[in-house]
């Protein structure tokens, strides 16, 4: 199992061959809140780094889950329309949001690990 | 996150406990106040449904208004029936602006000696200033910012409350009467903002801490912050000031004229009635309904409100997604003869239409003890 990478958003992903995971981090979940609705993009949409791919609506606000890299999406997480409490309760796993193909591996070098991340969340 | 204190931002009472209770803090009209606590907004939500909560709600404004006149004087400024209003008994109603907008909504409590005032917090300077500059000699206002007021709410609300102090339970929804709650002296209304039974409680500000600790000791109670206090109201089907109601909405826009006594009508005699009571003989030319949205996405204030081919026909001014309800719900003013039950609508949400119906509300029964 690959480590999981960190944007400055608060989004995680996760590279499993030629492909990645994206979901919100444990910190993004807690201060969101509770999760009433995940709106997740189009199987087959190509996202460049930074496009607005997700919208997470908590009881308080809505807002953007935006793309950690460039690539097309390949899967959505089906169960988040029954489920969105799942970003709540293991953002890390069962709550991840889509998976999308690398198109540039390069990318994401320049996301931070675990341990940046974690110092930079608790700034 | 890092719990850094707002230096500018006004403490209730009871601020230091918020904090030992785990509460996330957030500026709300000048104050810090609690918006969670732990448990998260629809466990709180829930807790007040199922059992009781307890809310801090002491950033509100809090007067007495005294003077042998004073409840005629009052009604100069109100369309509420305050001549009416027997000792022991409060009601809802509106400071009203010449055009018939509402500057702020209000509880006005008849104490047997004065008036009791409720206001906003938003609003309290502003309201009190210009109830002030209104009153007749021998009519006096007093403010009582350090008074405190906390409300408890939910079905097991009037249990606990009965164990400290049981004269509480001969209260009926809307009376107001002082009690003395765990050795505490206090004065209560049943009342709330949240659709169930319950108190709110005004109490010195150094008794404040005391007063709370006695009933979260309650197995039955929890704290609950503003982020529940928002989706409780919205399920109840009540305004937010500064939301679903201002200083551009007349109460008739606002479906507030059960608020509007016979008397009041036929007489007028307040801030705006001539707008007023010509919407109220002529019907506004628009009103506040609400809406139960299809699916599970959320719409919110701002978004748009189109009739079934598209056409605009009003705006959301609260929505959310309704932890009882079970499904997203909204607030919103349509324009005349849009607005019947039942009638299917659209609502724009992120470029997208979101199918609704309007209803009438409140979206969750509402379980007051009318005795």
């Amino acid at each position: 199992m690959s480590t999981l990478k960190y944007t400055r958003e608060h989004e995680w992903i996760r590279v499993e061959g030629d492909e990645a995971v994206v979901g919100i981090s444990d910190y993004a979940q807690q201060q969101l809140g509770d999760v009433v609705f995940v709106e997740l993009p189009d199987v087959g949409k190509s996202l460049s780094k930074g496009d607005e791919a997700a919208v997470v609506e908590s009881v308080k606000a809505a807002s953007e889950l935006y793309a950690p890299i460039d690539g097309e999406v390949v899967g959505v997480n089906e169960k988040l329309a029954d489920e969105p409490a799942l970003v709540n309760s293991d953002p890390l796993g069962d709550g991840w949001f889509f998976r999308i193909r690398v198109a540039d591996a390069g990318q994401l070098e320049a996301l931070m690990d675990e341990a940046a991340y974690k110092s930079f969340a608790e700034e | 996150m890092a719990e850094t204190r707002q230096q500018d931002l006004l403490q209730t009472p009871l601020a230091a406990l918020h904090r030992s209770l785990g509460a996330r803090m957030v500026p709300f009209a000048g104050y810090e106040m609690p918006v969670q606590y732990p448990a998260g907004i629809i466990a709180e939500h829930n807790q007040t449904r199922q059992s009781a909560g307890l809310f801090d709600v002491s950033h509100m404004g809090q007067a007495r208004l005294r003077g042998g006149n004073a409840a005629e004087a009052l009604e100069l400024l109100v369309p509420g029936d305050i001549r009416a209003l027997k000792p022991g008994r409060q009601r809802y109603t509106m400071l009203t602006n010449d055009k018939g907008g509402i500057r702020d909504d209000l509880m006005v409590a008849n104490t047997g000696e004065d008036l009791f005032l409720v206001v906003n917090a938003a609003c309290k300077g502003a309201d009190f200033a210009h109830i002030r500059t209104h009153m007749p000699k021998g009519v006096e206002l007093e403010e009582q910012p350090d008074r405190a007021l906390v409300a408890l709410q939910g079905p097991k609300a009037a249990a606990v409350l009965a164990r400290l102090s049981p004269p509480a339970a001969e209260m009926r929804f809307m009376d107001w009467r002082a009690l003395e709650i765990a050795g505490i002296p206090c004065t209560a209304t049943r009342s709330g903002y949240t659709g169930e039974d319950g108190y709110e409680i005004s109490v010195a500000g150094d008794r404040a801490e005391e007063l709370a600790g006695a009933l979260l000791e309650q197995e039955e109670v929890g704290p609950i912050g503003l982020g529940a206090r928002d989706t409780l109201r919205l399920e109840a089907g009540l305004c937010l000031y500064g939301h679903d109601i201002d200083e551009t909405t007349t109460p008739v826009e606002a479906d507030l004229v059960w608020t509007i006594s016979k008397r009041r009508r036929s007489e007028g005699g307040f801030a705006g009635a001539e707008t007023i009571l010509r919407q109220l003989s002529d019907g506004p030319p628009r009103r506040r309904v609400g809406f139960r949205i299809d699916g599970r996405a959320p719409a919110r204030e701002g978004a748009a409100v189109t009739d079934a081919g598209g056409t605009e026909i009003g705006t959301l001014t609260s929505g959310g997604f309704a932890p009882t309800a079970g499904q997203p719900v909204a607030m919103g003013y349509v324009t005349a003869g849009n607005d019947a039950a039942g009638k299917q609508v659209g609502i724009v949400v992120r470029g997208r239409s979101l199918t609704a119906k309007i209803v009438g509300m409140p979206f969750v029964e509402h379980r007051y003890h009318r005795g």
